[in-house]
């Protein structure tokens, strides 16, 4: 275990020029350190900024002000340090569905023979080897979101970022990713940052919460859950998870006051 | 692919022979001058009694046709690749590449025979410079509709420039490559036609001596084959767009 990697932001500023609104500030002074394998999710209300977080720790973009540290050691690791999953599946549509797992190791100039087992494993893993041949626009919303989770971890990333992944599925399949990730973090033991804007998810997945305010986004809460590790759906339902579903809500609010 | 065949080529084939036989049946009730608009049973028997002209005339002119839009093809999608480089080459370049768009086939025509002499070269030239502009347009457009979360995919991965290209911006532009390419079929028929005309050879030389001939019973049937093999490239390109499209693109998939 312990193949996750540490990683901070320290007083990260972040704006960007806007036709309708001029100067939008995203992000105001973040400070954030995360620990090697923890489970850490961003929540804040649309359009808070919690993006632009993600990417700037994905190395897609830089910040005016502050500094990203700790990915710099995990680009030592056996694959690529990082990988990132989206709001929408983004596959490519022209692929079938082990074509598409195999496509960061084919990016990263892996023998086809390895690509070829790897993303064979991926896709078992997300339980699609029945799927494999087929292409994306013959699966279901949640197919297509479990072919992008299996990409993601092809490479055997050390941190593993989501983008709201599970926001445009249907409650049933979400909970059953849910279910999906968090069994897939604990047996790969990676860090994983997952931006959401659904209370519930947050408290269900993660072992911490980070609340960000309205724009600019600032850090209201940082908050680690007094949960269990084994987590159910009868979870759901108990007191402790329900205390925690308030703390959640009232940090939302103060950060949607605040600004 | 319809399940019913029939039901798709029916229509257009009923509306084909009722509209030949009424031609056939006004023509003959006003007695129009043969000189002026010949019945189709006339055009038919030109058809195929001077195939021996017209069908050769149509292979020159095909393959004119052939090589011109494979060129603007390829040209095309390159030129469309170059210019979405960035926005700065666009901006210093699409303005020219308009240029093909709007130039009169008719008014340079005479000109590609100065440059390339009388014969095919100037037929190719002419096909080629009037079906380019849809499949630089249409390329480039697919080119910069690439969804950008899929573009920070390839950024994420250390992906090369070359390997974005070929397995990110061009498979995505391939259904716009094709629209333009359908669009061209038609233009480079009309081109190599027009070039004919001045340059020489094919059908559009067959069309203007039949002409001063005063048998425009064989201007017809020369129109005819010119629509023929305008169609026939169109059904090809579609042919060849639902083959490459049709596990994944809603434009070709299976309904």
């Amino acid at each position: 275990m312990g193949r996750g990697v540490a990683f901070a932001l320290e007083g990260v500023h972040r704006s960007f020029r806007s036709d309708a609104e001029g100067e939008v500030r995203a992000l105001a002074g973040i400070d954030l350190a995360v620990a090697a394998g923890s489970f850490v999710a961003l929540l804040g209300p649309s359009g808070c900024g919690k993006s632009t977080l993600l990417r700037l720790v994905a190395g897609l973009d830089r910040p005016d002000r502050g500094v990203v540290r700790g990915l710099e050691a995990a680009a030592t690791g056996d694959g690529a340090p990082l990988a990132m999953v989206f709001q929408d599946a983004e596959l490519l549509p022209w692929r079938d569905v082990l074509a598409n797992v195999a496509l960061p190791l084919e990016l990263l100039g892996r023998p086809a023979a390895e690509r070829a087992r790897v993303a064979e494993e991926a896709v078992a893993q997300v339980g699609l080897a029945d799927a494999r041949r087929r292409h994306p626009g013959e699966l279901s919303g949640g197919m297509r979101m479990r072919v992008s989770l299996a990409r993601a971890l092809a490479t055997r990333p050390r941190l593993l970022l989501l983008d709201e992944p599970f926001a445009a599925l249907d409650e049933l399949t979400r909970m059953a990713l849910d279910d999906q990730l968090r069994r897939l973090w604990r047996e790969a033991g990676i860090t994983v940052l997952f931006v959401t804007h659904s209370i519930a998810e947050a408290a269900y997945l993660a072992e911490r919460v980070v609340v960000l305010s309205r724009r600019p986004g600032r850090v209201v809460l940082d908050h680690t859950l007094a949960l269990p590790v084994e987590r159910t759906h009868e979870l759901r339902a108990e007191a402790a998870f329900a205390r925690e579903l308030g703390v959640l809500q009232d940090a939302l609010r103060r950060g949607a006051a605040s600004a | 692919m319809s399940a019913r065949p029939l039901a798709r080529v029916l229509p257009p084939v009923a509306t084909f022979v009722v509209g030949v036989a009424l031609a056939e049946v006004v023509i003959r009730a006003l007695d129009v001058s043969p000189l002026i608009l010949p019945r189709p049973s006339a055009v038919f028997a030109a058809a195929t009694q001077e195939a021996g002209t017209l069908l050769p005339a149509l292979a020159a002119t095909a393959r004119a046709v052939l090589i011109g839009l494979a060129l603007s093809g390829s040209l095309g999608v390159a030129a469309a690749v170059g210019l979405a480089a960035s926005p700065w080459i666009q901006r210093a370049f699409y303005p020219y590449a308009i240029f093909f768009q709007i130039v009169p086939i008719v008014a340079i025509a005479p000109l590609l025979v100065i440059w390339f002499g009388y014969g095919p070269r100037a037929v190719v030239a002419a096909a080629f410079v009037v079906s380019i502009f849809p499949v630089i347009a249409n390329t480039l457009a697919g080119l910069l509709s690439v969804d950008p979360a899929l573009s920070d995919l390839f950024r994420l991965y250390g992906a090369s420039a070359l390997a974005t290209l070929w397995k990110l911006r061009l498979p995505w532009a391939l259904p716009y490559v094709f629209t333009g390419l359908r669009i061209a079929a038609g233009l480079a028929v009309i081109g190599a036609i027009v070039g004919e005309f001045v340059g020489g050879g094919g059908l559009g030389i067959l069309v203007t001596s039949a002409m001063r001939q005063q048998r425009t019973d064989l201007v017809f049937a020369a129109v005819g084959y010119a629509s023929l093999l305008g169609l026939a490239l169109f059904a090809a390109v579609g042919f060849a767009s639902r083959l490459a499209l049709r596990h994944w693109h809603a434009s070709e998939t299976e309904r």
